[in-house]
């Protein structure tokens, strides 16, 4: 029978189907890390349960980390408790930890794939909703709560039904100004923060196969803010290219073996999906949100859509617009902006701190905004540096910090004061999300870089 | 970790129409500091709940005292954004026992499942009449029956089945988790692992 690439990577992890119930599905890599893997670890330790295979499970301490000063203690107690104790689970159970200060930490999504762990035909998770990144190498990756992290450590495996299957094509080519960020925030403004609840999708079409790794894995991590479990695009030449050397990566026989498996990884042409859904590249411009949700983005151009002309409810998109201080019909450019974050699990690749030099070139960072330039790994931080941006960055008045999540949901000390404004190339703008009463602009790092240098919502085509 | 056995439940509910209620609304992160899964209640719907010098905000649904009971009926797509189980735990340490909503987000669902927060997804119709019967007469009663897997609007009698995964339910009326299943089949499990690539 006929299947789709998803179909291929899920059946061959079903150790067990259970009639009317879940698969038992066996996954290959399990990242953990500070925040939702404590409890996980009381769960384990109040059943006296060990953990399976501590070689197939990989700690990094992301959340909570500092930006500044990596090498002092860390200053917030609860947080420093919280990263302790992801140590001493790691050393306790025989888990590699990458921790503060070593030189593979960063943000789990960004440190897997430039490590090796994440592999094609491969199952991930991770107590973390953006696990969907990993999908970019063709391997079926999401987030899972606490009680399936404890479930995994002991078992290798979680009680999953098998998703639906949703493909969603993006064909022709792409504007300019016009990045991989773009292409997830236009299908998300599209479907809604809802549309793919149930399914897990598989992004097709030139637009993807065109695409780096780096701007497949945005794409894919923003799978799950149209509420899918996940997103999966073929491997193809460059995932080899890009998995091929890396330490974690098989090497010698065992990489021929792999390449030929990871080659049958694809969707056969008669293979059916549940839901089908098709776009065209030209259709898309730079984009931003103006709400509270992913889904209420718009091409950067337009003016804030009606609450009659968006689905859902007319009492939840007011309370929405109230917090954001916007109006209906009112255009984004030049609204005043007062933070510029790049940085997380979508936008922290040296992919995405080059499109953010290109604008900053020969340009000054404005006086009314604070700019947080954050690498999404030591690795990425090292690039920066040697690929001469760094230079760039602090010619025009910016400074680059040290890897972490950071701004992106504000538990260390990087949160946006109330009421204030930051254009983000992270993932979530919900009320809060950078800090208690903070407002978030969803943006690719080009309109981040236009507003950093303008100080005000500004087309990245006009600086291109 | 294993948790009380649901049945049925018969209560009062609280309200809270609105769309798209992410987990971040449930519990802000900043709450997410914790190596264990208790108090997490006391910052439910934090910021909707309080004001910035944590008086209540007498706006909210929660600290309107006629509001009360173990079930809470939200708006369309609760649920939606991190995969923290943070905001199940907040949920249940709070006093619920089931959410009622028109639509939920996967991962929200999944983690009230693993553990014993009952979710049931009802029509849009149904929860439009059950938020109009409870702003009429707030001591209105829902009762959910799981072994039936019904829902009933006790005041009109108007009633809908709801769907849950048949495993599920066995877990939820028998309080076993998932844990407890995979344990029992750990050879097997074994034995697969050997035969996978990486």
């Amino acid at each position: 029978m006929s299947k789709s690439l998803f179909d291929k990577v899920w059946d061959s992890h079903v150790v067990r189907s259970i009639a009317d119930g879940p698969d038992v599905f066996f996954i290959d890599r399990h990242l953990i890390h500070e925040v939702t893997s404590p409890v996980a670890f009381v769960g384990l330790k109040s059943r006296g349960l060990s953990v399976l295979y501590p070689e197939r499970t990989f700690a990094v301490a992301d959340h909570n980390t500092p930006t500044i000063n990596q090498h002092l203690p860390v200053e917030d107690p609860l947080s420093a408790n919280q990263l302790k104790t992801l140590e001493d689970n790691a050393n306790q159970y025989g888990i590699s930890h990458w921790g503060l200060g070593h030189q593979n930490n960063g943000i789990v999504h960004v440190v897997g794939p430039e490590n090796g762990i994440t592999l094609p035909g491969g199952t991930i998770v991770c107590g973390d909703s953006h696990t969907s990144t990993h999908g970019a190498f063709g391997a079926i990756a999401f987030g899972i709560g606490t009680s399936e992290v404890e479930m995994v450590l002991t078992t290798q495996c979680i009680m999953q039904p098998k998703p639906k299957k949703m493909r969603i094509s993006v064909n022709g080519p792409l504007s300019k100004g016009v990045t991989p960020k773009d292409v997830g925030l236009y299908i998300i403004s599209q479907l809604t923060t809802s549309g793919a609840t149930g399914y897990f999708v598989e992004y097709a079409g030139d637009v993807f196969e065109n695409m780096t790794m780096e701007g497949r894995m945005t794409v894919c991590n923003l799978s799950i803010e149209m509420g899918a479990r996940g997103g999966m695009i073929a491997p193809d030449e460059k995932t080899f290219e890009y998995v091929k050397g890396r330490p974690m990566a098989p090497k010698g026989a065992d990489w021929d073996k792999a390449m030929a498996y990871w080659k049958t990884l694809k969707t056969d042409e008669d293979a059916t999906f549940d839901k089908e859904v098709s776009f065209n590249a030209a259709d898309i411009e730079p984009m931003i949100t103006y709400g509270t949700n992913p889904g209420m983005g718009m091409g950067i151009s337009k003016n804030i859509p009606s609450a009659e002309s968006v689905e859902g409810g007319k009492a939840t998109y007011d309370k929405s617009l109230a917090y954001m201080g916007y109006a209906e019909d009112e255009q984004m450019i030049g609204k005043k902006i007062d933070y510029v974050f790049i940085g997380s699990c979508t936008n922290g690749r040296i992919e995405d701190f080059r499109a953010f030099a290109s604008i900053v070139k020969g340009r000054k960072k404005a006086d009314n905004v604070t700019a947080w330039l954050v690498p999404g790994s030591h690795i990425v931080e090292a690039k920066i540096k040697e690929e001469g941006l760094l230079d760039i960055f602090e010619e025009a008045g910016f400074v680059l910090r040290e890897p972490g999540c950071s701004a992106c949901l504000a538990m260390n000390d990087d949160k946006v004061p109330a009421g204030k404004y930051a254009v983000s190339t992270s993932n979530r703008n919900f009320e809060g999300r950078q800090g208690p009463g903070s407002r978030t602009l969803l943006a690719s790092p080009l309109v981040a870089a236009a507003a950093a240098v303008t100080g005000v919502v500004t087309d990245p085509r006009e600086l291109l | 970790m294993a948790y009380d056995k649901f049945t049925t439940l018969t209560s009062t509910a609280v309200p809270l129409p609105i769309e798209n209620v992410d987990t971040d609304q449930i519990i802000p992160a900043r709450f997410l500091k914790a190596t264990t899964r208790d108090g997490f209640g006391d910052n439910l719907f934090r910021d909707w709940r309080y004001n910035g010098d944590n008086t209540p905000k007498e706006d909210f649904i929660l600290n309107n005292p006629i509001y009360k009971g173990k079930i809470l009926v939200g708006g369309k797509n609760f649920g939606s954004g991190s995969s923290r189980e943070h905001a199940a735990w907040a949920v249940y340490d709070y006093g619920f026992r089931c959410v009622v909503s028109s639509f939920f987000a996967d991962i929200f669902k999944n983690n009230c499942l693993n553990i014993g927060v009952l979710p049931v997804q009802i029509s849009p119709e149904f929860s439009e009449e059950i938020f109009e019967a409870i702003y009429a007469d707030p001591n209105t009663e829902l009762e959910i029956n799981l072994e039936a897997q019904t829902i009933t609007l006790l005041s009109s009698g108007t009633q809908e089945s709801f769907d849950i995964n048949g495993y599920k339910k066995g877990n939820m009326l028998n309080g076993f988790d998932d844990i407890d299943y995979l344990q029992s089949m750990k050879s097997e499990i074994e034995t697969f692992a050997e035969s996978r690539p990486f």
